[in-house]
């Protein structure tokens, strides 16, 4: 994947230390459509065809997955929402709704969800800027060949008029460890929400946060042009980026037994633990990513580490072996995975022990 | 003054809600405000709810009846799914939406991103005359604060109106 070509993004958050992935969405309707929240089943399926015709033969959708909902299994669409690729309402829906996912993922275009279309672009790293640039200019393709529920004094017109306006929500997924171990989390969020902005757990609205991962996205979207938010938007992360480095320094600092000892547990259960339950490991992964970043864990991969938090998911599991599992097989599976991710990672740093009156506290270990 | 609910602590978060001369307004407490859900502008039907006037009456004295003439929507059914029926919606139940658009977002107006079909360029050569207007009279009254919204307003007309420009 292309990084992002904004050197301020990609200046302070290079490695993606903290920015995990950057989304817009937009909501859009078909003039003289109802909603398909109220729309008869013919409808939404003559909207559903309509939409799949045009969104199909974008140059972006050059050997996209195109397919109604009602042909997915179970599995399917779990795997697709754990990839944040549809929302789980749109997971819940059969006959008469539909996706179009381009081929690399970045775009995928959910008809007749909430509104007729919900298109978004996803992308690893912190590159707001560049994926809003894609889904503009998808949304410029569609609309010339749609027609667009679109009034000039509300702008574009949605079921919920919560989204009415530019139906845009931009989002960033943030890794913010430090600042949850430091106990300084809920200060962020109460700042962000004053600035008009919503901290959500990992998939949106009313998940709770796993694995010290939030979501950063804009509340409102009427009165506010969409690149103007994207700056305020960046802005505002930037900040949460440098308070999250700060509550690193500082714990590092002040309490780096604390931290040592973490990491090291963390490491200890992940690459020994033979049972690991879904919400565990999303915390350990966690633990271990900042362990990682702070030079106190070597020998695993950044990526790996990332692409455990997907691929420990219940869905993905299952389609790894391509079966049905119960949450007890899963549980052991995932056990496995993980102690193979840590089976060439050395055991981390540690602290040695400094009798109380000793003028050098805390020293550290060696790493093996 | 004391919150509407509790009637202990000190109202910090008001609603009001202007209907032709009728004004009604509500003022509670923070912990109120977070127990009911309105901090989260996305909680629409609670807040309608509270303001109570969309599909109570007293947006329109026929409520009951108020229907949308394009899809049948009620205000009823808006109230119990905090959802719209389809885009003349909008229009229909225009008196009642104003002000739950108002508490809930930043403008009144859309300033964004417009379709390309949707700009006639007598419709915005129009609209921006009329802004200009309104700016130099703004300017003339000393009203600062508008002004610079009515010239970002401007701009952002302008720079949509002008092809191959990013909006």
């Amino acid at each position: 994947m292309k990084p992002s070509d904004t050197p301020l993004e990609g200046e302070v958050d290079g490695g993606r230390l903290v920015v995990m992935s950057s989304r817009v969405r937009l909501a859009r309707n078909l003039s003289g459509a109802p909603f398909p929240g109220w729309a008869k089943k013919a409808d939404r399926q003559k909207s559903l065809e309509s939409i799949k015709a045009v969104a199909r033969i974008l140059p972006e959708m050059n050997g996209a997955l195109v397919r109604s909902m009602d042909e997915f299994t179970a599995l399917e669409k779990q795997l697709l929402v754990e990839r944040h690729l549809i929302s789980r309402e749109h997971a819940a829906k059969t006959v008469g709704s539909g996706v179009v996912i381009s081929e690399s993922e970045v775009i995928s275009v959910m008809i007749n969800e909430e509104d007729h279309l919900r298109m978004q672009a996803l992308m690893p790293g912190f590159c707001l800027r560049e994926v809003w640039q894609v889904i503009d200019r998808v949304d410029s393709e569609l609309e010339e060949h749609l027609n667009y529920a679109y009034s000039s004094k509300l702008g574009y017109l949605t079921a919920c008029p919560t989204n009415v306006g530019t139906g845009m929500r931009a989002s960033a997924m943030l890794h913010l460890p430090a600042l949850v171990l430091a106990e300084q989390i809920n200060q962020i969020i109460q700042a962000v929400n004053k600035l008009g902005l919503a901290v959500r757990g990992l998939y949106g609205e009313g998940t709770e946060a796993s694995g010290n991962l939030f979501q950063v996205s804009n509340q409102t979207t009427l009165g506010e042009r969409e690149a103007d938010l994207i700056e305020r938007l960046t802005k505002v992360i930037l900040q949460i980026i440098e308070h999250e480095k700060n509550a690193r320094q500082a714990l590092m600092e002040k309490r780096p037994q604390m931290i040592y000892d973490q990491v090291g547990r963390a490491y200890g259960v992940l690459g020994n633990a033979c049972v690991q339950s879904s919400k565990e490991a999303m915390n350990l992964l966690s633990v271990l990513r900042l362990g990682l970043d702070l030079g106190l864990v070597q020998g695993v991969d950044r990526k790996n580490i990332d692409d455990m938090f997907l691929l420990t998911q219940p869905a993905h599991l299952q389609k790894h072996v391509n079966q049905k599992l119960t949450a007890e097989q899963r549980d052991v599976m995932r056990a496995s995975l993980l102690r193979d991710m840590l089976k060439d990672a050395g055991r981390p740093k540690t602290m040695l022990f400094a009798p109380p009156d000793s003028p050098e506290p805390g020293r550290e270990g060696s790493a093996s | 003054m004391l919150c509407d609910f509790c009637k202990e602590n000190e109202a910090t978060v008001h609603f009001s809600q202007v209907v032709g001369e009728k004004v009604s307004k509500i003022d509670i407490c923070e912990a109120c405000a977070k127990a009911k859900g309105f901090t989260d502008p996305g909680n629409i039907a609670m807040l309608g709810d509270v303001l109570g006037e969309f599909g109570s009456g007293q947006v329109a004295p026929d409520a009951e009846g108020l229907r949308c003439p394009v899809c049948g929507f009620t205000q009823a059914n808006f109230k119990k799914q905090g959802r719209l029926g389809c885009s003349a919606c909008y229009e229909t139940f225009e008196p009642g939406l104003r002000p739950l658009l108002k508490a809930m977002h930043k403008g009144e107006r859309h300033v964004g991103k417009t379709p390309r079909k949707a700009v006639t360029s007598e419709e915005s050569s129009e609209h921006l005359k009329q802004l200009e207007k309104e700016l130099s009279r703004a300017i003339k009254d000393e009203r600062f604060e508008h002004a610079a919204q009515l010239r970002d307003e401007i701009r952002a007309l302008q720079a949509r109106t002008s092809p191959g420009t990013l909006v």
